[in-house]
């Protein structure tokens, strides 16, 4: 499968262990990430005043890269278009959806963008999570080489994975699409309450102060809960359970810090490719003194 | 006594403007509180999200003074959650975008520390621009 791929802004800076763990990981599941030509950012955030079709642009812009795309015959899996970021994925979804809910709001759009080819609304986003479960995930268990049993992991969905409920992956209340793929990768996924509880987003710039709060109530359930480590597909999220430690830890001087990866770093260590590539240097807690000690690494 | 509510057209064409901006039909919320239950950051707010719909619904403008609106981090939650099918998150949405439009910024950019500016990621930036800026 050749597929278009928006990366987003962040998966190209702090986040970079993010795209090279799952374009690697993906391959090994014959699947090839296309990034688009030209892309741009989504706008993180969806607008979400009715008047707001402004900022419907940037996300339909790179939905026209896709048709392109398709015609330059670079793909073969013709009018989707594959995201790993959380926020790009919700914010490009939701801008489709925007658009066949209020069809003339298209109009508008296109005409605004007159230098572009029309869009026809046709373009599906897609998340990683969703092609993996498409594929099979016994397709995964196939992969794996290193076992991770001695593993115990808390699936974090966090919100925009799963919310509003029109474009979420899975179950907006009890997802299970992350515990199949960590099941399937030989880990132990745990059941516990903070799952999709909200790490407090883009409050990070202004509320430090709730956001490591939240954090610190996230990251403690997952440990009481049994966790050895958490995973996340979102950059934000990243950012706040897993920096935002060093706050947690000034505040808490108790707090034993817990290693948040990426769900595609833990599919690098179980398909045991390159240490580059699995990017453990990337996190903000190091997670290689857990992972030895598991005689994983 | 009872508290009398007074609708005059002051209060009725802001339960409007806010209706139209946030495309909610605020006056079907019947108050259960099941989104401030829910709600991550309810403890921070000085007022909860279901007090917040009620003074849309009253058409009262003392709603712009508080801080709710700009604590609601769009988790919505409270969105899947509502059993009159509302969303609270457009509706806050709406009572921000009143401010914005006056061209008020609720974060300074200029005032943003380089250690900030260097650690977090570009989606955090981008994100707070574009909910707490106009």
């Amino acid at each position: 499968m050749k597929i278009p791929y928006y990366p987003g802004c962040t998966l190209k800076s702090t986040a970079k262990h993010f795209e090279n763990s799952a374009i690697e990981s993906a391959k090994a599941l014959g699947i090839e990430f296309v990034e688009l030509p030209k892309w741009n950012c989504c706008g993180v955030v969806t607008p979400l005043a009715e008047d707001d079709i402004m900022h419907h642009v940037a996300p339909v812009r790179n939905l026209i890269r896709v048709l392109e795309m398709n015609k330059s015959g670079a793909v073969n899996d013709e009018k989707r278009l594959l995201t790993l970021c959380s926020m790009c994925f919700n914010t490009l979804k939701r801008s489709t959806l925007r658009i066949k809910e209020k069809v003339d709001d298209l109009d508008v759009l296109n005409d605004f963008m007159y230098k572009e080819e029309d869009y026809d609304g046709s373009v599906e986003v897609v998340h990683f999570l969703e092609i993996l479960r498409e594929n099979g995930f016994d397709e995964i268990k196939k992969q794996v080489k290193k076992s991770l049993e001695n593993l115990k992991i808390a699936p974090y969905y966090g919100c925009m994975l799963l919310r509003p409920k029109d474009i979420g992956i899975d179950d907006a209340e009890r997802p299970t699409i992350f515990n199949d793929l960590l099941t399937s990768l030989s880990a132990e996924p745990i059941e516990w309450r903070a799952k999709n509880k909200c790490c407090g987003s883009f409050l990070t710039l202004d509320n430090k102060e709730i956001v490591s709060r939240l954090g610190y109530d996230i990251l403690t359930n997952a440990q009481k809960s049994g966790a050895d480590l958490i995973v996340t597909s979102c950059p934000l999220c990243a950012f706040n359970l897993d920096n935002r430690q060093k706050i947690i830890k000034q505040k808490h001087p108790e707090f034993e810090e817990i290693p948040v990866l990426y769900f595609t770093q833990l599919m690098a260590i179980a398909f045991d490719l390159d240490k580059e590539v699995m990017g453990l240097d990337g996190n903000y807690i190091n997670p290689v003194p857990l992972l030895e000690s598991k005689g994983i690494l | 006594m009872p508290k009398t509510i007074v609708l005059d057209k002051k209060s009725v064409d802001f339960l409007k403007k806010i209706t139209d901006l946030s495309g909610e039909t605020i006056t079907l919320c019947d108050q259960c509180g099941t989104c401030s239950g829910g709600c991550p950051v309810v403890e921070d707010m000085d007022i909860t999200p279901s007090q917040l719909m009620r003074m849309v619904l009253i058409g009262d403008q003392t709603v712009m003074q508080t801080k709710t609106m700009w604590l609601c981090a769009t988790c919505n939650t409270c969105t899947v959650r509502c059993p009159r099918m509302l969303d609270v998150s457009k509706v806050a949405e709406a009572l921000r975008q009143v401010t914005l439009r006056q061209s008020i910024n609720k974060v300074k950019i200029d005032e943003i520390s380089k250690e900030d500016l260097s650690e977090l990621p570009q989606i955090a930036l981008v994100a707070a621009f574009r909910k707490l800026t106009s």
